[in-house]
């Protein structure tokens, strides 16, 4: 049995620890303290939590004033709004002047899927990841989360950082490293094919890869890409050399996300091919996270699948 | 005796921002005219703000312009960022850097952008110019103030076609929420907006009783005159962040730019260069006596 554990949960926890460690922060949300777990914060730091109300374009520009004091601010809300209502303040008054601004942004991809288009965030990523200045992280699990908030709290840098919603397999432990523009080797059973993962999508992709090495004798390499924006090329590059195929796989649309990253790297060095799991450019619908996966070709075994059809 | 003191000190306080509003204007028409056509800037939006930025950097603020990043320092947002060159001036004459670097205003590779660039300009306390933000950072700064138990005050300047912006009003109810009496806002209300009458366009008023409602304590003043601004400025506000509202004329101290709004972007000739200057420097005589 899996374990499950929420990315929101280990935001609240990393705020916490940030602040026992004497880091001046602020947490600013958007009626989100508590859905975004800033209250685990909020019960011993009162003082450093601030809730705008429902005005997320305000939340970031009272985030920006309260770091243009020298304060390194966590600015919370679900990725649909941050990406799109506040994108301008994000944009103009964040990232231009290179405020120390962290937006983390829950419910990203389908884990607000039983909202709907209105709240699911499928192109965040290809919104916010051409602006200056940013860095655009997207984290797989718990430990992931928690450790590239710590990361992110400690150093002085405009941030975007997708998590999820509810409670998501747990894939790593404390151990997990982070670091900007790095990749993380998961599995390497050889060079069929490399698989690229971002996110939560990551654990469908092992359940593939594990099936695709152990049922179909593939030789893969599989690697996690937390770091949008810096993207890792020299672990592109050199997935692209070692392998014949490349697939990434993401829970956002096929535009602006890390397929369009990975072809970015690759298009002008190397002949190999790159092949998108991702959200067709379409709106999508209502439902549970899984149904949406599997509906629109995320599963792991739709991955088993779309990897086998390479192989043909 | 002491009462006639003060009275000499009074006068000659408001001489001397008369004089430097004076100066603010000046320097604004100056560079405005040697950037040359291709970069024209906003003059009437930045003559209407010359006694506001006068009072605030030679009276009413506690800046050090050696160290401008002093963390407990007032500071100042332009929201109404195209009025930027006054501000640029009223730097220039507080030594945040030297005059001659206003003529390189809107110049690749200046260090004077287009709009205020807080990254770039010594003195500038937040990027501005897409209206309708800098409220909302001003309530940011003023948040940080409280929560470090510091004493600065942060002002913040917008004009009143920019109170259309609905972030304004986010900003307005937060701050007014908080009860930040820390924070006051300065609306320029010279009646003009890029298109023309505010009122002809999207009526703005009455904007005493919206910031009344949003629980701001709000006072009125004529923008130009010293007297009526210091008292502005000197309004008590516990509890409550201060909203002043600053009756403005667009185009301010130069005769045909007055209330014409053609000023709000335009590129000055040398014939209005001549005699703008012209007018200004006699009101410099003039005020001087």
């Amino acid at each position: 049995m899996t374990e499950l554990k929420s990315t929101r949960l280990a935001f609240g926890e990393a705020l916490l620890e940030l602040a026992e460690e004497g880091i001046d922060i602020a947490a600013v949300s958007a009626d989100t303290s508590k859905s975004m777990e800033v209250e685990v914060l909020r019960k011993k730091y009162p003082g450093k939590c601030f809730d705008c109300g429902i005005a997320e374009q305000n939340m970031i520009m009272v985030s920006a004033g309260l770091a243009a004091t020298g304060k390194t601010v966590f600015a919370t809300s679900y990725s649909a709004f941050t990406s799109m209502r506040s994108l301008e303040q994000l944009r103009t008054f964040v990232c231009y002047p290179r405020l120390n601004v962290k937006v983390v942004a829950g419910l990203g991809g389908f884990s607000a899927g039983i909202e709907g288009v209105t709240h699911m965030a499928l192109e965040d990523i290809g919104i916010v990841r051409c602006i200056p200045n940013l860095s655009v992280f997207c984290p797989s699990d718990y430990y992931a989360t928690k450790k590239i908030v710590k990361y992110i709290g400690a150093r002085d840098m405009p941030c975007y950082v997708r998590i999820g919603r509810d409670s998501s397999p747990v894939i790593f432990d404390e151990k997990y490293d982070f670091e900007p523009g790095k990749a993380n080797l998961l599995m390497d059973t050889g060079n069929d094919v490399a698989i690229i993962a971002s996110g939560l999508i990551l654990y469908e992709a092992l359940i593939a890869a594990k099936e695709l090495t152990d049922k179909y004798g593939l030789g893969l390499k599989l690697v996690e890409m937390p770091s949008i924006k810096p993207v890792d090329k020299k672990a592109i590059t050199e997935l692209a050399g070692a392998t014949k195929k490349i697939v990434t796989v993401e829970e956002h649309s096929i535009i602006g996300g890390l397929y369009s990253s990975v072809c970015e790297v690759l298009c002008s060095s190397s002949p190999v091919k790159v092949y998108p799991v991702a959200v067709p450019d379409i709106f999508t619908e209502s439902g549970t996270p899984a149904e949406l996966i599997n509906k629109y070709g995320l599963s792991g075994e739709s991955i088993v699948k779309h990897v086998k059809g390479l192989f043909v | 005796m002491i009462y006639k003191e003060d009275l000499r000190k009074e006068i000659m306080l408001k001489n001397e921002l008369s004089l430097k509003a004076n100066e603010i204007r000046k320097l604004v028409i100056d560079m405005l005219y040697k950037i040359g056509p291709e970069r024209r800037g906003h003059p009437g939006p930045a003559l209407s703000i010359a006694e506001i930025l006068a009072c605030l950097y030679f009276s009413v603020m506690n800046t050090d312009s050696k160290n401008p990043k002093w963390p407990e320092r007032d500071r100042l947002i332009l929201s109404k960022g195209h009025a930027c060159p006054a501000l640029y001036a009223v730097l220039a004459l507080k030594g945040y850097f030297e005059k001659e670097k206003l003529y390189t205003f809107r110049k690749v590779d200046s260090m004077l952008q287009g709009h205020p660039d807080m990254r770039k300009t010594p003195g500038i306390d937040m990027t501005a110019g897409s209206l309708g933000h800098g409220l909302g950072a001003g309530t940011g700064m003023a948040l940080a103030g409280v929560m470090d138990r510091k004493k600065y005050k942060t002002y913040v300047i917008i004009g009143d076609g920019e109170t259309q912006e609905g972030l304004i009003w986010e900003a307005a109810m937060y701050a007014g929420n908080m009860k930040l009496d820390n924070l006051v806002v300065i609306i320029d209300k010279n009646r003009f907006q890029s298109c023309g009458d505010v009122c002809g366009i999207v009526d703005v008023d009455p904007l005493d009783k919206k910031f009344m409602s949003f629980n701001w304590e709000v006072v009125k003043c004529n923008g130009h005159d010293i007297s009526s601004l210091l008292e502005a400025f000197g309004s008590p506000h516990a509890n409550k962040p201060l909203a002043i509202i600053a009756e403005t004329v667009k185009g301010k101290g130069v005769s045909f730019m007055e209330e014409d709004n053609s000023w709000h972007q335009k590129a000055i000739t040398q014939e209005q260069y001549e005699i703008a200057m012209k007018e200004l420097h006699e009101k410099n005589s003039s005020s001087a006596q």
